[in-house]
């Protein structure tokens, strides 16, 4: 129709002038120690930026008119101005989705963040059960947000996010995270497991495996009319159809991430050097990185898919996530590390995983978490989650009946994104 | 208070009244861009978007015009075109963007 110009995604591919949503963690502080933590939280950075500087970039926020901003951290609700940063930002006219452990989050708390239309609040929760939840992210964080859920769901939060990081452990209780969520009036979230930050550190044990992977394609396309990805999964689109979604990459496009010192990365699952952009410290702040600086330009043209490119899914997921083919030593123009047609694994199977880039920066803990952790009680030690085998050769069977793809696909899945459909509409 | 966002549906074009008086919503902030617009619904917390310039002169001018339809001719948009927008604005109600204007 007439209505319609370019596809849309075409035009997000360009960039925009401003991002569409950006993630800002707030500051490395954390009274957890998730495993899998995509910054490597756990330490304050003594240059974290102040108050007055947090400010600063509000104001630019919003005179960009970015709608809101996912704050993260760390734990964001650790630092004392967090309440005074909120009601300045949703005041300018910038709102707020932050995602906490529940540390805070009070029964006054709840009611406060109840009565603002500018406030939306995600809890993590990476288990169904505290048994699956405390493995990773630590004893006692289970019971701690069933509490914070308690507390929203009694003040009339309705519609509070509870967000989940798939892992090969979880998959199987997709039904009970949606059972709890319809629980506590909330809208589930799920987002896919990267190996960013420490998650590099123990994604070969927790991604989920080729036949999880379908599994939870399947419980998509049964059950996703209500539950967010972020866009998270359309690397899955391979399979056959494709999950409600831009479907592309936004890092640097339409998404980024400011980190606790003000540092701007093209995504929040790339930090990085070789994905920094530029610091809002620096003279032209946050604007002059997002629109000029030389990493975000050069995202915005045309990329190269590489042999993924030839593959028939390619159209679908694009050759997948940046971040997580770079923190897996693939090549950026090759398959996603979880391409569903089973190019990825081939490739992991090529390199050498020792030689894969590591995150920049660990702020995690260096012993037990600081008394900040009295919530939680000590920390648990070593990874403990249990090793599965690695998918056998033999998955590639799950994708028999597929055309004879060459190459692998991927996605990506910047969480900025999540909840934003594309209507079908408006032109 | 907290609306849930349901799926964006395309709503059906002959249940939108090109003649009665819209405005956008009070609680959405519109975003110009090169193609057109972005909208966000800060109750609903949804985002939408406008793929045309002239789509978003409609939308903007909607609250000045005594109706839709005078809003789209005035954008300059023709009889040819007109199902489209009618259709584009039928989904922007559907999903709260705009609404109708009663009293005052």
């Amino acid at each position: 129709m007439t209505v319609t110009a370019a596809p849309l995604v075409e035009e997000f591919r360009y960039g925009l002038d401003a991002p569409i949503c950006l993630t800002w963690e707030l500051t490395y502080a954390c009274n957890l120690s998730c495993v899998h933590c995509l910054s490597s939280s756990g330490r304050r950075d003594p240059a974290e930026l102040s108050t007055a500087e947090c400010k600063r970039v509000i104001d630019e926020l919003e005179r960009m008119q970015v709608f809101y901003v996912n704050i993260g951290g760390g734990e964001p609700t650790v630092r004392p101005d967090f309440w005074e940063l909120v009601d300045y930002a949703t005041a300018h006219h910038v709102g707020v989705k932050f995602s906490t452990n529940g540390l805070r989050i009070t029964p006054g708390v709840a009611r406060k963040l109840a009565a603002s239309d500018y406030i939306d609040v995600q809890i993590s929760l990476d288990g169904a059960t505290a048994e699956v939840n405390d493995a990773l992210r630590g004893p006692g964080s289970f019971g701690l947000a069933l509490r914070a859920m308690r507390n929203l769901a009694d003040a009339g939060f309705a519609g509070f996010k509870i967000s989940v990081v798939m892992t090969r452990h979880n998959i199987g209780q997709l039904d009970a995270f949606k059972t709890i969520a319809d629980q506590f009036g909330a809208q589930l979230r799920i987002t896919r497991l990267r190996p960013s930050g420490r998650g590099a550190d123990v994604w070969d044990e927790l991604h989920p495996s080729a036949g999880q992977q379908r599994e939870l394609y399947d419980w998509l396309v049964a059950h996703g009319e209500n539950v967010l990805t972020g866009d998270s999964f359309f690397h899955l689109a391979g399979y056959g159809g494709g999950l409600p979604g831009l479907n592309m990459c936004g890092a640097g496009r339409v998404v980024c991430l400011i980190d606790p010192v003000g540092d701007v990365y093209a995504c929040p699952f790339a930090i990085h050097d070789a994905f920094l952009a530029g610091n809002v410290r620096g003279g032209g702040g946050f604007a002059e990185v997002w629109r000029s600086s030389e990493l975000f330009t050069g995202l915005r043209q045309p990329q190269s898919g590489g042999a993924c490119t030839s593959c028939s899914a390619f159209d679908a997921c694009q050759g997948g996530c940046m971040a997580a083919k770079f923190f897996t030593g693939l090549p950026l123009d090759g398959p996603d590390p979880e391409c569903v047609r089973g190019f990825g694994e081939q490739a992991l199977a090529a390199v050498d995983a020792a030689g894969a880039p590591r995150p920049s920066g660990d702020h995690s803990h260096r012993r037990a978490p600081a008394s900040g952790a009295r919530a939680v009680g000590q920390r648990r030690e070593p990874v403990p989650v249990s090793i599965g085998p690695r998918p056998a050769d033999g998955d590639e069977a799950i994708v028999a009946g597929q055309s004879s793809g060459i190459m692998p696909d991927r996605a990506c899945d910047q969480n900025p994104l999540a909840g934003f459909r594309l209507p079908a509409t408006a032109g | 208070m907290r609306a849930q966002s349901a799926p964006q549906q395309l709503a059906p074009a002959a249940e939108f009244d090109l003649d009665a008086s819209w405005r956008l919503h009070p609680q959405v902030s519109v975003r110009p861009e090169r193609f057109g617009a972005l909208l966000y619904h800060f109750g609903t917390r949804r985002l939408s978007f406008l793929k045309s310039p002239a789509l978003l002169t409609v939308v903007t001018s909607l609250a000045a015009e005594p109706t839709a339809r005078a809003a789209c001719v005035n954008a300059g948009i023709g009889p040819a075109e007109l199902p489209a927008y009618r259709q584009a604005l039928a989904t922007l109600a559907a999903s709260q963007m705009i609404c109708g204007r009663t009293a005052s």
